[in-house]
């Protein structure tokens, strides 16, 4: 297969990355190569096997539906770039 | 004093001959004399000569612990309140963790005293130590070559005695290719063992923390500590620690070993054979007996992890997006702009890359042809060894196909330094422990063999590893710039 410097970009738009023209260059031909070692799964046979998602089949684990934690949100936010009476602040959304 | 154990220092602090604060300040010397060889990120003299001089206190008090004092360093990726935790990105460059990991609390409730956070690959992403914000690491062995990843800085400062042990993660080999690479030990417990609460994800359903270490014997004194149910981590395992060290001095008398005899074949560094094959004899004369196994699917083992890891580790780096915490582009134009500049300034070309093949494989279209597929080749992977233990209790393995490489070999190959981990990556698909230790050199450079157990075997694999060590002198070399 192939991927193309417009597949690669439409991927980077996915995954909120901005690639530089030399990037998406050196990851179109990376991630080719990359694709051509998986094409050995698709070559092989696995219908009716049942995915695998977690080495145990764990089903989520769940609590009782009560509080447990405190609010850190000071905390928390000590570590944020930037905020303002509680809340994050971003560049405006809504015109 | 640095060809001490951790088993050695537990001894003599009990004893007495020597206090927390000594140790502390002879290995904080330690660090700062081998600062060239990069391995640690963050050093905590101040916090490490306090919690030195709390446990000598308890130790006077006569309320000390079997490791109270003990010296060690985390692997960069464990939070820690208060203290710095970058996971080597410049995305957590200004990251000071809120809170601690379980296995950080764990550890300084022993007593333990953390001299420093230790060098790694960006996110745990790597097989070399190069992919660091903060600069490659060196092998001690030699400083041209790479001490393996992704906890290369543990690994090479255990080896190079600069700290008694450390802890590591291993998500497709982070703890036993390096610990191959540098000629120590390193222990991959089964998935769920170790809590992963506090500890940075890349591959949530593969993660698993574990000791790095001389000896297999001090690897079971720390597993004791790190093990156990964490109600915070939902895939923690809620089964009873045992003490590791309880079995350490079994027989190996008729326990029965796995060779899968294609592992050793073309690929595989004749030094690696040789050693291997001449450990199998010390192991047959301990009353250890082989078997020939076979592992049909192991064709699929790299291309299964390169998905699936990807996938996870796109769906978990999407948390950093310059809002709440970590490096945040300047001047964005809009939200969009603030997503994109603060994620590419910040994350390292493999880390892109790896959010770039998970994404891929996640997306519409393709998410069948390549996620799902490689989920179901991953059940046949696990199934492959479900039925190798139903005849063996363990598996031998080489750790790596070669000895530790140059620095820059592989660099610019990705899928070069993808096939490096051809033996490590299917363990952690299994969710099986498996622990490198050492076999024997090639030319100067240190070679590791692996054994791997089923799901909660890590007493079988410390004892036949221990019983190893008790008749060989592998683990006991260390590089000339530790003397």
């Amino acid at each position: 297969m192939s991927i193309t410097n417009d597949e690669v970009k439409k991927i980077a738009h996915l995954a909120r990355l901005a690639l530089s023209t030399d990037e998406t260059n050196a990851f179109a031909s990376q991630l080719e190569n990359i694709f051509k070692l998986v094409t050995v799964i698709q070559n092989t046979h696995t219908d009716g096997i049942r995915p695998m998602s977690h080495p145990f089949d764990a089903k989520q684990r769940l609590r009782k539906d009560m509080v447990t934690e405190s609010n850190e949100r000071d905390i928390m936010q000590k570590i944020a770039p930037a905020t303002e009476l509680g809340l994050y602040l971003v560049p405006q959304v809504i015109e | 004093m640095t060809h001490y154990t951790l088993a050695d220092y537990q001894q003599q602090l009990a004893s007495k001959d020597i206090s927390s604060v000594e140790l502390a300040q002879f290995f904080l010397q330690q660090m700062a004399k081998h600062a060239h060889l990069n391995s640690f990120i963050t050093v905590c003299e101040q916090e490490a000569l306090l919690q030195a001089k709390h446990a000598d206190e308890l130790r006077a008090q006569g309320k000390a612990g079997p490791l109270t004092g003990i010296p060690f360093a985390h692997k960069d990726i464990f939070c820690t309140k208060g203290i710095k935790t970058s996971c080597a990105s410049k995305m957590l460059d200004n990251f000071i963790a809120p809170y601690n990991a379980t296995i950080v609390d764990k550890m300084a409730s022993a007593g333990m005293v953390m001299l420093g956070k230790t060098n790694m690959d960006e996110f745990a992403m790597g097989s070399s130590n190069e992919n660091s914000f903060y600069g490659k690491v060196h092998n001690p062995w030699d400083l041209n070559c790479v001490p393996g990843g992704s906890s290369g800085g543990s690994a090479a400062a255990v080896a190079a005695r600069i700290i008694p042990a450390a802890t590591g993660t291993d998500t497709g080999g982070s703890i036993r290719q390096p610990a191959a690479f540098c000629g120590i030990t390193g222990l991959k417990p089964t998935y769920g063992r170790i809590s992963r609460y506090g500890m940075i994800a890349f591959a949530s359903s593969l993660d698993q923390a574990g000791p790095m270490t001389q000896t297999a014997f001090d690897a079971a004194i720390l597993l004791n500590v790190m093990a156990g149910f964490d109600p915070k981590d939902s895939t923690s395992l809620d089964t009873p620690v045992p003490d590791y060290t309880a079995n350490l001095n079994d027989s190996l008398k008729g326990v029965r070993i796995g060779i899968i005899p294609s592992f050793f074949g073309q690929g595989l560094h004749p030094d690696i054979n040789e050693a291997i094959n001449k450990s199998k004899t010390v192991l047959e004369q301990l009353g250890a007996v082989f078997v020939e196994i076979d592992l049909p699917h192991h064709d699929l083992a790299i291309p299964t992890y390169y998905v699936i890891a990807s996938a996870e580790c796109s769906s978990n780096l999407a948390r950093y997006d310059g809002v709440r915490y970590g490096y945040r582009a300047k001047n964005p134009e809009n939200l969009l702009d603030l997503y994109q500049r603060s994620r590419s300034e910040a994350f390292g070309s493999e880390v892109k890359r790896r959010i770039m093949i998970g994404t891929y494989v996640l997306s519409s279209g393709y998410y069948d042809a390549y996620y799902i597929k490689a989920q179901q080749a991953r059940r046949l992977l696990a199934e492959d060894y479900q039925n190798a233990f139903k005849y063996v209790d363990v598996i031998l393995s080489p750790t790596t196909p070669d000895p530790a490489f140059k620095i820059a070999e592989k660099s610019d190959d990705p899928v070069k330094m993808y096939l490096s981990d051809i033996y490590t990556i299917a363990v952690n698909m299994a969710g099986l422990p498996a622990i490198n230790i050492p076999c024997g050199f090639s030319g100067h450079l240190p070679v590791g063999m692996q054994f791997i157990g089923n799901h909660l075997s890590e007493s079988k694999l410390l004892n036949i590893a221990h019983q190893f060590q008790q008749v060989t002198s592998h683990h006991q070399k260390a590089p000339e710039i530790s003397l």
